[in-house]
């Protein structure tokens, strides 16, 4: 009897804390999507009426943010995975004795804060910066070309901070190929690119699919990116959410814009993990 | 493998050759080398950074000065955000750090009804944006009327630490060999002190891990933390408010000191397990 009881004695108190802070704000969250403002709509309360379109209204009006965020997280967790495979390569399998100093080097960055490293870039990046300069020198791109407040700060920037994440499932999964499989598929006369088309990759999946999933999905709810790096033309949904909640407290639409985006996210995240195959993820 | 043997039975290689050669070898080490440059060109901005005599915006080079090293509190409220962030980020790793490894136990340990919706659970937090995470947990303290501050903060910590405690934790206990355990079990040791002598020494490593990325998420985490804190600021949220006007020199002092002290911790811990390792 007691063997019975015990995981669900261990599980209790972390799933009831989950339950009170997770589930039930996800609750609640939902029940706050369909509310409308009391009366004339200033006083900042809301009761419930059911609205249901809030949703398409919330989703109409800020399409264009949506379709960014997504966007962005997309080419941000593509470039990420190009980085960070051969990177987490070269640790897992040339890595040698360096190896445990190689991932702690991976993570290192994590401990400034990432904000000052944002903010670095930002500097680095910007007009009195020395890669601007030096761009324009060379002839790289023209005199009125910035780098910052564009797309293309924003998506280097989320590469760049959820570097780490995609670096190291990849990681785990490549070092846990046994090297004799190589071995055996050079032994087959299959040479070092079908090796790794057919072996290595195959094997590496489970770290292809957690790394891409840890990075897509902080990615397309980020807004500090944006914020830091971007300009009004680049904001995202999490922008939008943000000053909904904080700025304009406008509850519902907040609500809607969360829920809306939660759901898409795990419709994708289903829909990818159903494809790549790989249900133990956690 | 034989590269040695190889280049002694080719010896009229020209160098150009030899060259390419040996860069084609080491394509992927010099590969590495340019992913790490990419990945501290920030982290050695902020350093130098540190020592800027900048005055109150820190945007432009105007000279070194050890003055920011020596007093690092010298620019008003970075030291109470940054206080405020160790004290939340302790907590939080605390609550997680426990919650999460009973939870790694469970799953990893047993086989029950359930196990299946409890990793979903686990799982669930991990695929949510950290925005509706801060998002919903504000519109319940809204519900219950409870203030923003510091302790909705380590709450909301909690929530997105445990999942990573669990993964963490689950992992090391995966990786663990079933027959130590069993040779506890036959040199007679019952199941509580097979679990204090053996299984928990084992995975004590993964627990420790899992309380240093429990602790690094919750020092580093800004998205939550602005929707729940209220008035209290914390050291991201400084650093974010004064991003527009430009940070003050101590901020950058105080983020490369928590770089090298961290360097520091899990340095040693790799050595305290290496010795381990060779003396057990």
């Amino acid at each position: 009897m007691r063997k019975i009881r015990t995981p669900y004695l261990l599980l209790l108190p972390g799933f009831a804390f989950l339950f009170t802070f997770f589930i039930l704000p996800i609750m609640n969250l939902a029940q706050t999507s369909t509310q409308t403002p009391v009366g004339g709509g200033d006083t900042g309360e809301f009761e419930q009426t059911l609205r249901f379109s809030n949703y398409l209204d919330a989703f109409l009006e800020n399409r264009e943010q949506f379709g960014r965020s997504f966007v962005y997280a997309t080419i941000a967790t593509l470039l990420a995975l190009a980085i960070a495979y051969p990177l987490a390569y070269a640790i897992a399998l040339k890595g040698g004795k360096l190896k445990n100093f190689m991932l702690i080097l991976v993570i290192a960055p994590f401990f400034t804060s990432f904000l000052l490293r944002t903010v670095a870039w930002k500097q680095i990046l910007g007009e009195e910066g020395f890669v601007v300069p030096t761009l324009r020198t060379i002839g790289i791109i023209s005199e009125n070309t910035t780098l910052t407040s564009t797309s293309f700060a924003v998506v280097m920037g989320m590469t760049y901070n959820f570097l780490p994440f995609m670096t190291l499932p990849l990681y785990a999964s490549i070092d846990r190929i046994d090297p004799r499989t190589l071995e055996a598929s050079g032994d087959l006369y299959a040479n070092g690119f079908t090796t790794f088309r057919r072996v290595t990759l195959p094997l590496s999946m489970p770290g292809v699919v957690a790394g891409t999933l840890l990075t897509f999905i902080p990615a397309a709810g980020d807004y500090v990116n944006a914020e830091i790096l971007g300009s009004p033309n680049t904001k995202m949904i999490g922008n939008v959410i943000e000053s909904r909640y904080l700025t304009i407290v406008d509850y519902p639409t907040a609500a809607a814009l969360s829920f809306t985006l939660m759901v898409v996210i795990l419709i994708l995240v289903t829909l990818y993990i159903r494809k790549a195959g790989t249900e133990e993820l956690v | 493998m034989n590269h040695k043997v190889k280049d002694a039975t080719i010896p009229h290689i020209p160098t150009g050759a030899r060259i390419s050669r040996w860069i084609g070898r080491n394509l992927i080490r010099i590969y590495a080398v340019f992913a790490f440059t990419y990945l501290f060109i920030p982290v050695a901005y902020t350093f130098a950074f540190s020592f800027n005599d900048s005055g109150k915006s820190n945007l432009i080079w105007k000279g070194f000065t050890l003055d920011n090293w020596q007093n690092p509190c010298g620019a008003p409220e970075v030291c109470t955000a940054l206080v405020n962030s160790v004290k939340i980020g302790f907590l939080a790793t605390l609550f997680s750090t426990i919650l999460g490894t009973m939870i790694a136990f469970a799953i990893g340990r047993y086989s029950f009804k359930g196990r299946s919706t409890s990793n979903l659970m686990i799982f669930l937090p991990m695929a949510t944006p950290e925005i509706v995470l801060g998002a919903s947990l504000l519109s319940l303290f809204l519900v219950f009327q409870i203030n923003p501050g510091f302790w909705p903060t380590v709450m909301a910590h909690v929530v997105f630490c445990i999942s990573f405690v669990v993964v963490t934790v689950k992992a090391r206990i995966a990786s663990l060999d079933p027959r130590l355990e069993q040779a506890a079990m036959d040199l007679y040791a019952n199941e509580r002190e097979t679990f204090r002598r053996v299984t928990l020494p084992l995975v004590a490593p993964g627990i420790a891990a899992a309380a240093l990325l429990a602790f690094s998420l919750s020092f580093d985490d800004y998205i939550i933390t602005n929707f729940n804190s209220g008035t209290l600021k914390t050291f991201p949220e400084f650093v974010y408010a004064s991003a527009a006007r430009g940070i003050p020199a101590q901020a950058n002092v105080i983020g490369s000191a928590m770089f090298f002290l961290a360097l520091a911790i899990v340095i040693t811990g790799q050595i305290v397990g290496r010795k381990r390792k060779v003396s057990a």
